[in-house]
């Protein structure tokens, strides 16, 4: 294995931002150590690595920090860009197409799975549902788009988009098992339903991606947690 | 680059994030067509350009659109590499460092917090709101510190990403000055700051293309008292 210095992540195994640092670390064929991180009661390290947001995923190599889940997986490429596969591509305006549905993804999605894991009445639910789907539709023209016909965003194999729109892809699943709600219909999304079974085939996805159980388990607890702060904020007014 | 670089930039004066993408122009020497949209009527070239988000700015090189200011940004230093300066530094450590600050400004200092300040209703929420942005402004100022090297811009010797950020609030910062009579880069608590500013200010590039303070101000007050108009109006129904 070629010399890759010293590097840690410290990571949350179901933070889709964390998967998707992991998958670039395999795709380049890297060993790192992994320290899982406990949210609810934040590690010397974490604090002291990323004082200003205090989150996950951090990167640390020989001894620098680097932070920021898409700031990292460009990194990984640059640094080791002799080594595996590209993760971005090369022409620029490929690139600003890979970064500009990486960041719709990140808004949009996220914030759509992240509204009904949060939704506190069935109506709440149903609309982050729905813009959930609406999020999806457009992907799935993204997807048609852009894959020129391949069976993934990046081509023949996997690269920065599919991290990118992958990694959020556990908690659909999660989120389906719990709330019943059907994301990828092969009836709506057939396009990037397919894509996401192929997804989830990679190597890469079957070392870092964590079971359903896990996810749905850590919803909980994070319930559990929002719960118990809103009881003591509203025990404190 | 061979033959004639068709760029037009499909913009709004006032945007921010607007005037982001001209100072990355500008700072590269290339020459564009700027071409003013009126927001309230959006044209087709714009409509079709960014169908997913309709906002500018929109970069067309060559007939190709290319949405998203930091996207465009890093578009215009990587279609370009071999015209004017470098936009990012050419070690991959540094290049996350500065794609971290940047992504920090468009969060914590430009959308939520400064936004919530000119665009709220109470002032409880415009005081939080600018609580919030100072307390930002405050990590930016080490973060000068750390990232100038003792030289005078983010990028070092050099402007580069995040000082092009940065500066394109330049002309809102004046403005808010003018308006509130509040400094929001205090030269007593984040010195680096204002004097970054003062240079900043005096570039060419830069000058070329922030929006003249005295515009800004008219436009701030005057959508001020719209919202106040629209605030007071859905309270007397």
């Amino acid at each position: 294995m070629a010399a890759e210095g010293d590097l840690k992540l410290l990571g949350l195994s179901v933070s889709p931002f964390v998967v998707r640092v992991r998958m670039a670390l395999h795709m380049k064929g890297l060993s790192y150590e992994y320290i899982e991180q406990d949210l609810f009661n934040k590690s010397e390290l974490l604090l002291k690595s990323n004082p200003v947001e205090k989150k996950v995923p951090v990167l640390i190599h020989d001894g620098k920090t680097i932070l920021d889940s898409s700031a990292i997986v460009q990194y990984i490429d640059e640094v080791w860009a002799a080594m595996g596969p590209s993760i971005l591509p090369v022409d620029p305006n490929e690139r600003a197409t890979a970064r500009f549905w990486a960041a719709y993804v990140d808004d949009k999605l996220f914030s759509a799975y992240v509204g009904i894991n949060k939704a506190t009445t069935e109506v709440e639910r149903e609309e982050k549902v729905s813009e959930m789907l609406a999020v999806l539709e457009q992907l799935e023209e993204a997807f048609a788009k852009n894959s020129n016909g391949k069976a993934f965003f990046a081509g023949d194999s996997i690269g920065y988009l599919d991290l990118a729109v992958g990694c959020h892809l556990l908690w659909l699943k999660a989120q389906h098992k719990m709330f019943g709600v059907v994301f990828l219909d092969a009836g709506k999304t057939p396009l990037l339903e397919a894509w996401a079974k192929r997804f989830a085939e990679t190597d890469a996805a079957k070392e870092v991606v964590p079971d359903t159980g896990m996810v749905m388990e850590y919803a909980k607890k994070r319930q559990a947690y929002r719960a118990a702060v809103a009881a003591a904020a509203a025990t404190a007014k | 680059m061979a033959g004639g670089d068709d760029l037009k930039l499909l913009g709004a004066w006032a945007s921010p994030f607007v005037t982001r993408v001209k100072l990355a122009l500008n700072f590269k020497g290339l020459s564009f067509e700027d071409v003013e949209e009126d927001l309230s009527n959006k044209s087709e070239l714009l409509l079709s350009s960014n169908p997913v988000h309709k906002k500018v700015p929109v970069l067309v090189h060559n007939g190709k659109p290319i949405c998203e200011s930091v996207i465009i940004v890093q578009y215009i230093d990587e279609a370009f590499a071999g015209i004017g300066p470098a936009l990012l530094p050419s070690d991959p450590y540094e290049r996350a460092i500065a794609r971290f600050w940047a992504a920090y400004v468009d969060d914590k200092v430009l959308v939520a917090p400064w936004v919530q300040s000119l665009r709220a209703k109470t002032e409880e929420e415009k005081s939080e709101g600018l609580k919030q942005t100072f307390a930002a402004v405050e990590t930016l100022e080490g973060a000068l510190r750390e990232c100038s090297k003792g030289e005078g811009y983010f990028g070092g010797e050099t402007v580069g990403l995040v000082d092009i950020s940065l500066g394109s609030l330049l002309s809102w910062l004046n403005a808010t000055e003018v308006i509130s009579g509040t400094k929001i880069f205090d030269p007593v608590k984040t010195p680096l700051l204002a004097a970054w500013m003062e240079r900043f200010s005096k570039l060419d590039a830069a000058k070329a293309a922030l929006p003249e303070v005295d515009r800004v101000v008219e436009f701030a007050k005057k959508r001020q008292a719209q919202a106040a108009a629209a605030a007071a109006a859905s309270e007397t129904k």
